[in-house]
């Protein structure tokens, strides 16, 4: 679109099952007559051939000739109403009109302001209840956040979180939790395709304080504050973003159930190591969360036994390398791994230095060829390097800045699991390094 | 009869929309240059050279010129001056 604020002519083309989102975002961007043309889904895989076709073909939406639609998008003249572009303002009220529980239930349900599950009524004496649980003012702007690159930003002030917080059935007492974690400006709603979703880690007193669990479940269903706080934060990213609707502001193919909650406590009494805040720089008595992004695989095993380090390699270089691990383990692991003379910066580096790939499945990636092609093919290492690599050649997929240890869990078991986990804070891109660690303390 | 409750409103406050213009048309492409803009996805440059390959064969007044952003999913003011300089006209693709 800025390309058309230019001067120069312009058609987008997208594949079918972005038209609605496309037309959405043009809406948004007060350009609803942005002309645009669509091709079937998918275009990876495909071979020149079969992309041909897709040229030679029918536009899917408009079913006339595809570059029928390009060529008139260029030159077909303007009307009135494409001179006109479209202004306008979205106002959402404080309050909604009154209305009986149950017909409330069912208008925030078709307006798809829930996760599908019951919530609480955000009634006026809960929401300030729920901002009793803060000293920062109600009209406090906290950030703003939008599902994607490519969308407007919407913002959020403390009492809108707070109407989220009462939705998910959270306790005021966690109130400063949830504001932290929106003041990190991490979507738990992304738009992608890939269908991410977050995990939260909180580290620090308030993890006693209000009574999170990082024993027995800690990443289940059998903690009031864990579960609620994890679904505050996801409940609060869809709604203050401007929505999270399948088709429009929601493209993820599969879903993903982290996308209800995900949020847990580090076991930092039982851990053998310095909890996760204090390797990122925070004290130990400073309360944080740590927001990471992805969640879209789970590698899982045991130990560490006599054979941990080739079921490491293989848990490593079977992920989705695009999202770097986050390594979530039992104390008993965390222990095995001090009996076996690491520390945990030294496993990390471990991990980087093992998890290794022939440089032909580095590169036959879809992230790999999308994200990080760019940066090679521009002489930026360490991607040059591995874009050199001969294809029977091991490349490195992590740095050891890139991988993440929390320790948590109640020593019934020696589990680890490895999620995908970016920890690099808002945005696209192989270099966003934001903080996504946030300071609970200043929201309390 | 049930009880009509005033709740609050759930979502966030969204930026004001101000209307954009279209760029004037083109009379023909006849003559023109064509920016083809390789937005990066995985197999775009594909999708976009069989493009270039059809503007060749029906249309060989049509000089294009291929860009390609620095990375994907960021804005790249750089190449969009380029094409605002260079061209007349631009297929972007693959965009969503």
């Amino acid at each position: 679109m800025e390309l058309e604020l230019a001067g120069i002519p312009t058609m987008p083309v997208h594949t079918q099952p972005f038209a609605r989102l496309a037309q959405s975002v043009a809406r948004a961007n007060g350009m609803p007559r942005a002309r645009q043309a669509y091709v079937p889904q998918p275009l990876v895989g495909r071979s020149p051939s079969e992309l041909r076709a897709y040229v030679d073909g029918a536009d899917p939406i408009s079913k006339r000739p595809f570059m029928q639609e390009v060529i008139e998008g260029l030159t077909k003249p303007l009307s009135p109403e494409d001179l006109e572009g479209l202004s306008f303002e979205r106002s959402t009220p404080r309050l909604l009109e009154p209305d009986t529980r149950e017909n409330l239930h069912e208008l925030f349900r078709q307006n798809r302001w829930t996760d599908m599950l019951p919530i609480v009524l955000p009634t006026e004496e809960r929401v300030a209840a729920m901002l009793k649980g803060t000293s920062i003012p109600a009209d406090r702007i906290v950030g703003k956040m939008r599902p994607t690159a490519f969308r407007e930003f919407w913002q959020f002030d403390v009492e809108k979180i707070a109407v989220n917080a009462v939705m998910a059935g959270a306790k005021p007492e966690y109130f400063p939790v949830i504001l932290a974690m929106m003041a990190s400006g991490i979507t738990a709603r992304s738009s992608s395709t890939t269908s991410f979703a977050t995990i939260s880690v909180v580290n620090g007193p308030i993890r006693d304080q209000i009574g999170m669990n990082a024993g027995i479940g800690a990443l289940g269903p059998y903690n009031h504050a864990n579960s609620t706080i994890g679904r505050a934060f996801s409940l609060a990213c869809q709604n203050l973003q401007g929505g999270s609707t399948p088709n429009e502001t929601f493209m993820g193919t599969l879903g993903n159930f982290l996308g209800y909650t995900a949020c847990f406590a580090e076991n930092e009494e039982r851990s053998p190591w310095a909890p996760f805040h204090v390797d990122e720089g925070f004290k130990a008595s400073d309360s944080t969360v740590s927001v990471f992004f992805g969640g879209w695989y789970t590698q899982s095993g045991y130990g560490p036994r006599d054979s941990w380090k080739e079921k490491f390699i293989r848990c490593l270089t079977a992920t989705e390398f695009y999202q770097q691990p986050l390594i979530v383990m039992d104390p008993i692991v965390a222990r095995g791994f001090v009996d076996r003379g690491f520390t945990k910066q030294s496993l990390i580096h471990w991990c980087a230095d093992n998890a290794k790939l022939p440089a032909r499945d580095y590169w036959d990636d879809q992230w790999s060829q999308t994200l990080t092609l760019p940066h090679a093919v521009a002489g930026i290492e360490p991607y040059a390097s591995r874009l050199k690599a001969k294809p029977d050649e091991l490349v490195s997929i992590f740095m050891p800045e890139d991988i993440k240890i929390v320790v948590t869990g109640g020593e019934t078991q020696g589990a680890f699991k490895m999620f995908g986990g970016r920890y690099a804070g808002r945005g696209p891109g192989t270099f966003n390094r934001e903080n996504p660690t946030v300071l609970i303390d200043a929201w309390r | 009869m049930s009880i009509r409750i005033a709740v609050h409103d759930p979502r966030g406050y969204p930026p004001v929309v101000i209307g954009k213009r279209l760029a004037p048309r083109l009379d023909s492409l006849d003559g023109k240059l064509v920016g083809l803009v390789d937005c990066l996805f995985d197999n775009s440059d594909v999708f976009m050279e069989q493009l270039r390959l059809w503007l060749a064969e029906h249309l060989p007044g049509v000089r294009t010129k291929v860009f390609k952003p620095k990375a994907s999913w960021t804005d790249d003011p750089e190449m969009r001056a380029a094409i605002a300089a260079e061209t007349d006209a631009a297929i972007l693709g693959v965009g969503l």
